[in-house]
């Protein structure tokens, strides 16, 4: 089995977000950087998937140089090999799925994995665009996946229930929270990942089709009415509840 | 004439109410650009399809098919791939939700076009686009220009007014996609409704129950206060990853973003994450121990005390404005 599994470097989600000098990307000064969470379920699976069929895990990341602190930790919890191809643009979903439809097209896996949204940018797009540049099947957001020959099953929440979709390799997946546990990395793994292969390319330009304007932190001026939890207060928050909110 | 084209989503023989926040912010960007505005629609209810007359909807394209009777994503991409080119769509609105978000990226890839998720603002000047789109689950958020002769853009539901500004005749045209069987990639075998239970991202209200709470047997009182409310019933990380709350109850930034009308804390004490996922709801109340709790610095409403003690009574006194 041939696995695929994008892999991305984002701020730690801990992290306060200050605007930038530019005005339109974050201050990084300071800031730690991570896998992505979700990218992390994504490796997991397709490292158990690896351990259930062989084959071979190869992580992908369409990021700037520094991502290699990432990969290496992609490449410690079990991942074969890396390929980055090295950008300093990172909000344009299709430039990055172009890119990785482009080295899926020379690796030909059998699945691609992601994880369902990268938490910098929020856009959720690059699975599916990934998806339709190679003429895949799709299912995003995946909690639950079974592969059984060429055969997948996978569970999804949908908004006010769960769904359970079927298709055949080879398939994008995205993955959720809760689809597995992530291992972490031990010693002698860490150690081991030093040694393996990061293959550094350029990537293919697309014509931009987005200009950021500005990045804002959004303010939401709040009343701040604070009191105590005596049967009188009690009682002035539900009238404010009622009054003021005017909710019940 | 160039087209806004408005997903109208029907789902077990309701329109989504989304479909009318789309239809609103259709509406909209067609006075200012003169433009038609569309709807497009997968279903064999042409009845039901009337009630868009209400929010101003006069025309939409309708794919009535029995191919389309489940939805597939690769299908319905592929079929609103072609509507956009036949009718000469510039401008495709979307709900940014789990289907309208796969579907609008396989479309912009498809048609090689921009495409913005999660709009919170969408506004033209002078012939170009400008979408406000929340990142970083929220803590920022980012004007974006968007230029191009088909923009496509996913909306954030409850955040878009659905207008009502009725119109007298809806014309129903019906399109047939190019369309086989191999397009059909994925099938949906079976799916669940969450009976009974409404779900934090499309509630009013939603009450969520933090580490305070002390333990799953506990949340009996989170429920209670929900009920009364008529709440959806959250719940933060710490909860979730005790394994006390399913994940799909999760708020914040590896969970669910929700902007509720009223956002209840209870027991939460703020942390980062899980301000990112609610702090863009209208309300917000905390019901927490300690005073210097980052959640009471985004309330307009705080309790500071016990919440065994706090819920109960609030429960009360709630009540009293019900009858």
């Amino acid at each position: 089995m041939k696995i695929l599994v994008g892999i991305s470097r984002v701020p730690d989600t801990a992290t306060r977000i200050l605007v930038g000098k530019d005005g339109k990307s974050i201050d990084e000064q300071g800031v730690k950087f991570i896998i992505n969470p979700y990218d992390e379920f994504a490796l997991e699976e397709g490292l158990r998937i690896k351990e259930k069929f062989g084959g071979e895990v190869v992580t992908i990341t369409v990021g700037p140089e520094p991502s290699k602190e990432i990969i290496r930790t992609a490449l410690a919890m079990g991942a074969d090999r890396a390929v980055l191809v090295k950008t300093n643009s990172s909000f344009d979903s299709f430039f990055t799925a172009k890119n990785i439809a482009i080295y899926a097209k020379e690796f030909n896996p059998d699945i691609i994995l992601f994880g369902k949204q990268s938490v910098d940018y929020d856009s959720l797009a690059v699975p599916a665009m990934v998806s339709e540049l190679l003429n895949f099947p799709l299912i995003t957001i995946v909690s639950k996946l079974t592969i059984d020959g060429s055969k997948v099953v996978a569970e999804r929440d949908v908004v006010g229930g769960r769904e359970v979709v079927e298709t055949t390799l080879p398939c994008v997946i995205s993955a959720q929270k809760g689809l597995n546990e992530p291992r972490y990395p031990k010693l002698p793994d860490i150690l081991k990942a030093k040694n393996k292969p990061i293959d550094e390319r350029s990537p293919q330009e697309t014509s931009p089709m987005y200009e950021i304007i500005n990045m804002e932190i959004p303010h939401r001026a709040r009343k701040n009415i604070i009191l105590s939890d005596s049967d009188e207060d009690i009682a002035e928050i539900a009238r404010l509840l009622h009054e003021d909110a005017k909710i019940i | 004439m160039k087209k806004i084209l408005v997903l109208i989503e029907v789902l077990e023989n309701k329109i989504k109410r989304v479909s009318y926040e789309l239809i609103t912010a259709g509406r909209k960007i067609a006075e200012q650009t003169n433009y038609e505005l569309l709807g497009v629609a997968f279903s064999s209810n042409t009845e039901l399809l009337e009630k868009v007359k209400e929010f101003g909807l006069s025309k939409i394209i309708l794919i009535n098919n029995s191919t389309f009777e489940k939805y597939s994503v690769s299908l319905f991409s592929k079929a609103l791939s072609q509507v956009v080119t036949k009718y000469q769509v510039e401008y495709v609105l979307l709900p940014a939700h789990t289907y309208g978000l796969e579907i609008a990226g396989r479309l912009a890839a498809n048609l090689e076009s921009p495409y913005i998720s999660d709009c919170i603002s969408l506004t033209i000047d002078n012939g170009k686009a400008i979408a406000k789109k929340p990142i970083y689950a929220g803590k920022a958020q980012i004007n974006v220009l968007v230029d191009g002769n088909i923009k496509i853009f996913t909306l954030r539901p409850n955040v878009f007014t659905a207008e009502v500004n009725p119109t007298e005749k809806l014309e129903i045209e019906e399109f047939n996609p190019d369309v086989g069987d191999n397009d059909k990639k994925e099938v949906v075998v079976n799916s669940f409704r969450n009976e009974g239970k409404l779900d934090v991202l499309e509630a009013e209200i939603v009450v969520s129950g933090g580490r305070g709470i002390k333990g799953p047997e506990h949340y009996n009182l989170i429920e209670e206060l929900a009920n009364v409310l008529g709440a959806a019933v959250g719940a933060s990380r710490a909860v979730v990853d005790a394994g006390w709350r399913p994940h799909n109850e999760q708020v914040g930034q590896t969970g669910k973003t929700v902007s509720p009308t009223l956002y209840v804390a209870c027991g939460i004490s703020g942390a980062i994450q899980h301000l990112a996922g609610m702090a863009s709801s209208k309300f917000i109340l905390a019901i927490n121990k300690d005073k210097d709790a980052p959640i009471f610095k985004v309330a307009d409403y705080g309790i500071v005390g016990d919440l065994f003690n706090a819920i109960p009574k609030l429960i009360k006194e709630l009540k009293k404005y019900k009858e």
